[in-house]
C-alpha cells in the first residue's frame, strides 16, 4: 500500500512540475528565449493568489484576475523588453531576465513583505481521502492533478490541432518563411510569452494553497524547469510531460530509497538521459 | 619648505612620543571617536525579515542608553549579506580593511557567519553573533574576540529529547534538511533522547531547501512511529506542519520541533500548527519586567511585535553595553575588553542570562505551545543549559 500511495505522490508531484514547466518550454522552445525569470513569474502567481484571495475572499475569484494580470504582464514585458532580444546572443536574455529576478524579488519585497503567507485551500475541496488507518490523502492534491492533465490536454490540441497553433508551430520552425507568408510573427511571439508567463503564474496559484507562499519560492522551481525542458527536449510538451513525471519519480523514490543520493537524483537522471539522447528525449536538431 | 630629513626627524618625534606615551593617547582617542559598528546581516532573500529584527533589536537597546554604548556614539556600516556564503568573505574583509569598523555583528546564516569566524579569527576583530547556531562558532572554532548572544544549534534541541521521553514517547523519527543547523539540531536531540533509553526509529532528510515532503509524511505514515521531531523553519515550516496536519497525521502522530518550527509564521500555519510544542530560549508570556517593558518599547517604536530575533540583536548591545562600561569604552587593551564581555550579565528580556567559557549564553530553554498566534510559555524545559562546546580550546588574545 506504501507504494501505491508514493507513485500517487510521484505522479501527483510530476504533473505539477510539468505545469510550471510548459510555459518555459513554450518560450524557450518556441522563441528561443532563455527565460530565467519563469521561477519570479510562478512567485508572482503565488503572491496573486495570496492577495487577491484576502481581497476577494474567494480563491476562485482570484485565479481567473490573477491569470489576466499575468498575461497583461506578459504582454508589456515581452513587448517593452524581451522582444528586443529576439536575434541577440542567449547572454544578453540570461542577464535581462536574471535582472528581472531581482527586481520581482525586490518589488515583492516592498509591497508584500519578507513574511511567509499562506492560502486557504477552497472549502468544496478541503476534505481528505482516508488511504490507510493513519494516513489521509487530500483532495485539493487530487484536484491539481486533474487540473494538470486537463491543461496538458488543452496545450496539445491547441497546438497540434487549431489553426493557431499551426501558426505557433510555423513561427518556431521557420520564422522567415512564415513571415514572408504573411503571418504576424511579432503579435505571435507575444501572445506565446504571455500564455508561457500565465502558465507559470496559474501554477503558482493553484499550487500556493499546498505549497504555502514565501520569498525566495520562484528560484526553487526554476532549476528543476530547465532540468525538465532539457529532458524532454527543447520546445516539446509531450517531452516535458513525460520529463516531469519522470522527475516526480525520482524526487520521490530517491527521497525514500536513496536519501543520500536525494539530492542530485534529478541530475542524475538528466546526466543519463543526455548520454543517450543528447537532444532529450523527444528534441529534434 | 620642509625638505625630506626634517620631515624624517619630525615623524620619528611624533613615533617615539607615542611610543613613550604608551596606550594613554589612543585610548584618549577612542573614546571620543565614535565606535565603528559593521553589521553585516541579510536584509534581503528568505531571511531579510530576521535581519531587519535583529537590527531594529540593537538599536532600540542603542537607544535606551540614550544613544550609546560605553559612552560611545555609534556609526554604523551597513552590508547585505543575502544570506550568501559566496560572498561572505569579501563582504567581511570589505567591513574590516576598508571601513576600518572596531567589531563585526553578524549574522543568520551558518555557512555565512564561519566566513566571518574566520576572518574576525585572521584579524582579531570583535565578532558579535546575533543569530547563526553553528555549533563551531563557540565550538571547534571558538576565540577569545568571537561571542555569540543567541544559541547553538546544540541548545534548543537538547532538552526535547528530555521532553518526549518523559511523555512517554520511545521510539522517534525525525525529519529535517540535510544542512548544517538541521544536522546539529537533530544530533543534539538524539544525544539527548536516546541517552535517557529511546530509540530513533529512522533519520529522514531531504536536500535543502526542497520543501516535497509528501513521500516522507507517506513513509512515516507507514512506520508509525510514536511522534516526530523535526527542524525546519520559515516557508519550509509553513509547508510541513500544513501537510502533516493535511495528511491527517496531526493527531495520531504528535510533531515536535524546535522553536523555528513555529516562530513568526503562525498566522500562515493556521489550524495546522495549534497545540504543537517545540522548545526555544524565548517565548510568548514570559513573565519578566524587562520583557513586558522590551516588547512595549520594540512595538511602540516599530509597530510589530518583537521576536526571538530581535531580543538576539538587543542582547548584542546589552553585551557591548556592559563590557564596554566596565573598559571605560575603550578598545585599547583588547584582553581587557574580552574578559569584561565574558563577565557581563545579560538582563535579557529572555531572562537573564551569562557567557559560557566559549562565549555562548548559558540560558534556560523554555517548553512552548502553540496557542492561536502566540508560542505561549508553559514551563522551563532545561535550566541554565550551557553548550558542551565540543573541540573548543581558547587560546590567549
Amino acid at each position: 500500500m506504501e507504494w501505491l500511495i508514493q507513485i500517487l505522490n510521484s505522479v501527483q508531484y510530476g504533473l505539477l512540475l510539468f505545469l510550471v514547466a510548459s510555459g518555459l518550454t513554450l518560450i524557450f522552445g518556441i522563441m528561443g528565449v532563455i527565460n530565467l525569470a519563469h521561477g519570479s513569474f510562478y512567485m508572482i502567481g503565488a503572491y496573486l493568489a495570496f492577495t487577491l484571495s484576502s481581497l476577494t475572499g474567494s480563491l476562485w475569484l482570484a485565479l481567473p484576475l490573477g491569470i489576466a494580470l499575468s498575461a497583461a504582464l506578459g504582454l508589456v514585458l515581452e513587448w517593452a523588453l524581451i522582444s528586443r532580444l529576439y536575434r541577440r546572443n542567449h547572454l544578453y536574455q540570461v542577464l535581462l531576465t536574471f535582472g528581472l529576478i531581482l527586481i520581482f524579488e525586490e518589488l515583492r519585497s516592498i509591497i508584500v513583505g519578507d513574511d511567509v503567507h499562506s492560502v486557504a485551500i477552497p472549502a468544496v475541496l478541503a476534505a481528505s481521502l482516508p488511504l490507510t488507518e493513519t494516513l489521509s490523502y487530500p483532495v485539493y492534491r487530487l484536484f491539481i492533478s486533474a487540473v494538470c492533465l486537463a491543461l496538458a490536454g488543452l496545450m496539445y490540441v491547441t497546438i497540434q490541432k487549431t489553426r493557431f497553433g499551426m501558426m505557433i508551430r510555423a513561427a518556431a520552425s521557420n520564422p522567415e518563411m512564415a513571415t514572408s507568408l504573411g503571418l504576424d510573427i511579432r503579435w505571435i511571439h507575444a501572445l506565446v510569452f504571455a500564455a508561457g508567463v500565465a502558465l507559470a503564474a496559474f501554477a503558482g496559484m493553484i499550487a500556493a494553497p499546498v505549497s504555502s507562499v514565501f520569498p525566495g519560492m520562484g528560484n526553487q522551481v526554476l532549476i528543476v524547469c530547465f532540468v525538465i525542458v532539457v529532458i524532454g527536449g527543447i520546445g516539446s510538451l509531450k517531452g516535458a510531460l513525460i520529463a516531469a513525471l519522470l522527475i516526480g519519480f525520482a524526487d520521490t523514490f530517491g527521497k525514500v530509497l536513496l536519501p543520500e543520493v536525494a539530492s542530485i537524483a534529478v541530475y542524475l537522471l538528466m546526466a543519463v538521459v543526455l548520454l543517450f539522447r543528447p537532444l532529450g528525449l523527444f528534441g529534434r536538431a | 619648505m620642509t625638505d625630506r630629513r626634517q620631515f624624517m626627524q619630525q615623524a620619528g618625534a611624533l613615533a617615539s612620543a607615542a611610543a613613550i606615551g604608551g596606550l594613554s593617547p589612543s585610548i584618549a582617542r577612542a573614546q571620543t571617536a565614535k565606535l565603528r559598528v559593521g553589521m553585516m546581516l541579510p536584509y534581503t532573500g528568505t531571511y531579510a525579515a530576521l535581519g531587519t529584527a535583529i537590527t531594529q533589536g540593537f538599536k532600540l537597546a542603542v537607544e535606551e542608553t540614550g544613544g550609546n554604548l560605553g559612552g560611545r556614539a555609534l556609526e554604523y556600516f551597513t552590508v547585505d549579506d543575502e544570506s550568501e556564503p559566496s560572498k561572505a568573505t569579501d563582504n567581511a574583509n570589505k567591513l574590516v580593511q576598508r571601513d576600518k569598523v572596531d567589531l563585526l555583528l553578524g549574522t543568520v546564516h551558518s555557512g555565512v557567519v564561519m566566513a566571518m569566524v574566520k576572518v574576525a579569527r585572521d584579524n582579531g576583530t570583535l565578532l558579535i553573533i546575533p543569530n547563526a547556531g553553528a555549533n563551531a562558532a563557540t565550538g571547534g572554532q571558538c576565540a577569545p574576540n568571537i561571542f555569540r548572544t543567541s544559541f547553538s544549534n546544540w541548545q534548543p534541541a537538547h532538552p526535547m529529547g528530555k521532553v518526549m521521553y518523559d511523555r512517554g514517547h520511545r521510539k522517534v523519527v525525525t525529519l529535517t534538511w540535510k544542512y548544517g543547523a538541521g544536522e546539529e539540531s537533530i544530533e543534539s536531540f538524539k544525544e539527548a533522547f536516546t541517552k535517557l533509553g529511546g530509540s530513533i526509529a529512522k533519520e529522514m532528510y531531504l536536500p535543502f531547501p526542497n520543501v516535497e515532503f509528501q513521500p516522507f509524511i507517506t513513509e512515516i505514515a507507514s512506520l508509525k512511529p510514536d511522534a516526530v521531531f523535526v527542524f525546519f523553519a520559515g516557508g519550509g515550516a509553513v509547508k510541513l506542519t500544513r501537510d502533516y496536519a493535511a495528511a491527517g497525521l496531526k493527531d495520531k502522530i504528535p510533531l515536535y520541533g524546535t522553536g523555528f518550527l513555529t516562530d513568526g509564521t503562525l498566522e500562515a500555519q493556521g489550524a495546522s500548527a495549534q497545540g504543537l510544542l517545540t522548545t526555544l530560549h524565548y517565548g510568548d508570556g514570559i513573565e519578566n519586567a524587562k520583557n513586558k517593558q522590551f516588547r512595549y518599547n520594540y512595538g511602540k517604536k516599530y509597530g510589530v511585535q518583537a521576536d526571538v530575533y530581535a531580543v538576539q540583536g538587543y542582547d548584542a548591545a546589552l553585551l557591548l553595553h556592559g563590557g564596554l562600561n566596565a573598559v571605560k569604552g575603550s578598545f585599547g587593551d583588547k584582553k581587557a575588553l574580552y574578559g569584561a564581555l565574558e563577565k557581563v550579565k545579560i538582563d535579557s528580556p529572555r531572562g537573564p542570562w551569562t557567557m559560557s567559557k566559549a562565549h555562548n549564553p548559558i540560558q534556560d530553554i523554555y517548553l512552548r505551545k502553540v496557542d492561536g498566534n502566540a508560542n505561549q510559555v508553559i514551563g522551563v524545559a532545561w535550566k541554565a543549559l550551557e553548550d558542551p562546546a565540543r573541540g573548543c580550546k581558547m587560546t590567549a588574545a
